[in-house]
């Protein structure tokens, strides 16, 4: 390499730098800058009117497990917040199941349209994207509250004699969060059917697969990268979900999110917020982490 | 005719793709008996319907009409996977997330064979195409000559009662598909398996079959050996879609033809018919011979064309119908041919043949 490509070689790595620079400064500042608060923050000991005192204590990560004792300060575990997390754990894996259950034949059916109504679906999948997540939930919330849509459609018919309970159940965060998270497992999916070679279908039934054996022998292992992708953008933002429990779930079924709101708001507790929010940030990664290496080991990735 | 000896018959069957009047009839009517142990071609131009066939065949289509048998059994409505019949297919179709050895015991796997049954199969198998050292490869890592021999070894794994082969060798270079060629030979003398080869190759079909089904329009024109296709064409398809071939317009006098031009050659295949016919010779059984010989043919030598093995010479007869004669190349120069200069031609006896519409 002469001189002058040595030099247009730097200019070019230069250029690169600065060119990713916003980006890089953007995501500095508005990723990692909070997390560092937050992290901060769950050292600290919690302020009279919210906000924190610089006094270093390790109550906040402490308080995520236990419960100190009024009477003679012994350690017990919180029942309560382990509640709360196994709801969330819960919901989230039923969300994600669910969405892939519902998400696995919507995709397969747009990615086997011809390509133009392939784009229409795409398209129409993504409508619900307009609207605000908000306003989208308590659309639900009218549908399936008491006096709502339903219950009074089925009591006019004389099907119910009174309102099903729906509202303010796990199912009912769980049917939401299925309606709000279902076109985040559609779209990996039908990236990765798109890319399936249909013609490896004809080969497994030439081969004496029954069409179950076809599904569980040639698509499903072939289309993982698309399932792993998809269930992982469910299951993470499932995991933190904040206005659809609270919208839906009402008060008591509170997910994880709810609870941590619950710590910078009415509970003036920052440090503990704080802790909670690293906490989950932990367990998502860790989670991540296992389930990659655990569906990289047994698959033979594709594509 | 007992049923045991045939392993496909196709009785009448009908595949129309569409609907109404803008349907197209892919197979028009086609009928065949495949022999048992037999190596047979289809052969024709893409659209023939030759492939529509073999999609019948495997069961990835039903007949809008008519009838698949199998070894004496209709299997006209009997899914892909229930078929004893396995298929190469033109893409390979193999499965890009397990190894070779897990694609060669892919069938055996799914009829539910126990496993050590399934690994040796797979080893025999791979050892019969030549590729027991690789075994443990990922598909993506082989070549496509590699690919070819997996999806051959995996479709022939279930010992199917026929095995279909979808236009296998069309993917591969000139000189792996020549090798290929032998090695498919090989391969349906030692197991003794029905082969139905699918091809638009004529080369292929002409020096690999035992018998050749000619496809056009979804109808089959000739069934044959290839020599019988390659000599006796019955139509005008048939002799110019195999080989290279002279037509010449003539009349029907007797056991013999008249030409355009008023000479008078001897033809096969003229019997019972009468009047306007189209007589074919294949340019190798045309002889050029000193002009004025006693029943030559007076022509005009117009050029040549020199292939290296043979040089092509090109003719005109008095009518200016032209034909094409090949002959074997002179290694010291083109003696005797010029340019508008007078030669006779005659036609090897028995070669010339009168063709039907």
């Amino acid at each position: 390499m002469s001189i002058s490509e040595d030099a247009a070689a730097a200019r070019s790595v230069r250029n690169a730098w600065a060119l990713s620079a916003p980006a890089l400064i953007l995501l500095t500042l508005a990723a990692a800058g909070p997390l560092l608060i937050v992290l901060v923050y769950s050292f600290l000991s919690p302020g009279k009117y919210g906000n924190v005192e610089w006094v270093f204590s390790l109550d906040g990560w402490r308080s995520v497990l236990y419960t100190k004792d009024i009477f003679d300060d012994s350690l017990q575990l919180a029942d309560a917040h382990l509640t709360i997390f196994w709801r969330s754990v819960k919901l989230s894996l039923l969300t994600t199941g669910i969405t892939f259950l519902v998400g696995f034949p919507t995709a397969w059916f747009i990615a086997t349209r011809p390509p133009r109504a392939r784009a229409l679906w795409l398209f129409l999948i993504t409508i619900p994207f307009w609207t605000n997540l908000l306003i989208r939930t308590f659309a639900i919330n009218e549908v399936i509250r008491n006096e709502g849509l339903f219950n009074t459609v089925m009591i006019k018919l004389g099907l119910f004699s009174e309102p099903l309970r729906i509202i303010n159940t796990d199912a009912a965060v769980l049917m939401g969060m299925t309606y709000v998270y279902l076109p985040l497992m559609v779209l990996p999916l039908f990236a990765a059917i798109d890319r399936f070679d249909m013609r490896l279908l004809e080969a497994g039934y030439d081969l004496y697969a029954s069409r179950w054996q076809v599904l569980r022998r040639i698509i499903l292992p072939i289309v993982k990268p698309g399932i792993i992708a998809g269930s992982i953008l469910v299951f993470v933002p499932s995991l933190g979900a904040y206005v659809t429990p609270r919208v839906l779930g009402g008060g008591k079924q509170m997910m994880i999110g709810n609870f941590i709101e619950l710590q910078f708001g009415q509970g003036r507790n920052w440090p503990l917020g704080a802790a909670l929010s690293m906490s989950l940030l932990i367990v998502v990664m860790v989670a991540l982490l296992v389930y990659v290496r655990a569906a990289g080991k047994e698959g033979h990735g594709h594509g | 005719m007992t049923a045991t000896e045939n392993a496909i018959e196709a009785r009448n069957t009908v595949k129309a793709f569409g609907q109404g009047t803008a349907a197209v009839r892919a197979l028009d009517d086609v009928s065949v008996t495949i022999r048992k142990g037999e190596f047979f071609t289809l052969l024709g131009p893409s659209g023939c319907g030759k492939t529509t066939l073999l999609r019948l065949i495997a069961g990835f289509e039903t007949p809008t009409s008519g009838q698949i048998w199998l070894d004496g059994q209709d299997i006209t409505h009997l899914p892909p996977n229930k078929r004893p019949v396995n298929t190469v297919f033109q893409s390979y179709a193999l499965f890009p997330h397990l190894t070779v050895a897990q694609n060669v015991g892919f069938a055996l796997q799914m009829q539910g064979k126990p496993k050590a049954e399934v690994a040796q199969t797979a080893r025999e198998m791979l050892a019969l195409v030549k590729l027991e050292h690789l075994a443990d490869r990922k598909i993506t890592q082989m070549s496509g000559g590699q690919q070819q021999r997996v999806a051959l070894a995996r479709a022939l794994a279930a010992r199917p009662k026929v095995l279909l082969l979808d236009e296998p060798l069309s993917a591969l270079d000139l000189k792996l598909r020549k090798e290929m060629q032998v090695e498919l030979k090989r391969l349906q003398l030692e197991t003794g398996i029905t082969f139905v080869f699918v091809t638009h190759d004529q080369e292929e079909a002409l020096t690999m079959s035992d018998r050749i089904g000619v496809m056009s329009n979804g109808k089959l024109q000739q069934i044959g050996s290839p020599r019988d296709i390659y000599t006796r064409p019955v139509n005008r398809f048939v002799a110019s879609f195999i080989g290279e071939t002279n037509f010449l317009p003539a009349t029907l006098q007797g056991a013999a033809a008249r030409l355009g031009s008023g000479d008078l050659v001897e033809v096969a295949g003229g019997e019972g018919r009468a009047g306007a016919v189209t007589v074919t010779v294949r340019p190798e059984q045309v002889r050029l011979v000193p002009p004025g010989e006693a029943g030559a043919m007076a022509a005009t030598i117009r050029d040549w064309v020199y292939f290296g093995t043979d040089t092509h010479v090109h003719l005109t007869l008095a009518d200016g119908a032209e034909v094409v004669a090949r002959l074997q190349s002179n290694p010291t120069g083109e003696a005797g041919l010029s340019r508008g200069a007078p030669a006779g031609l005659r036609f090897a006896p028995g070669a010339a043949q009168v063709l039907g519409d």
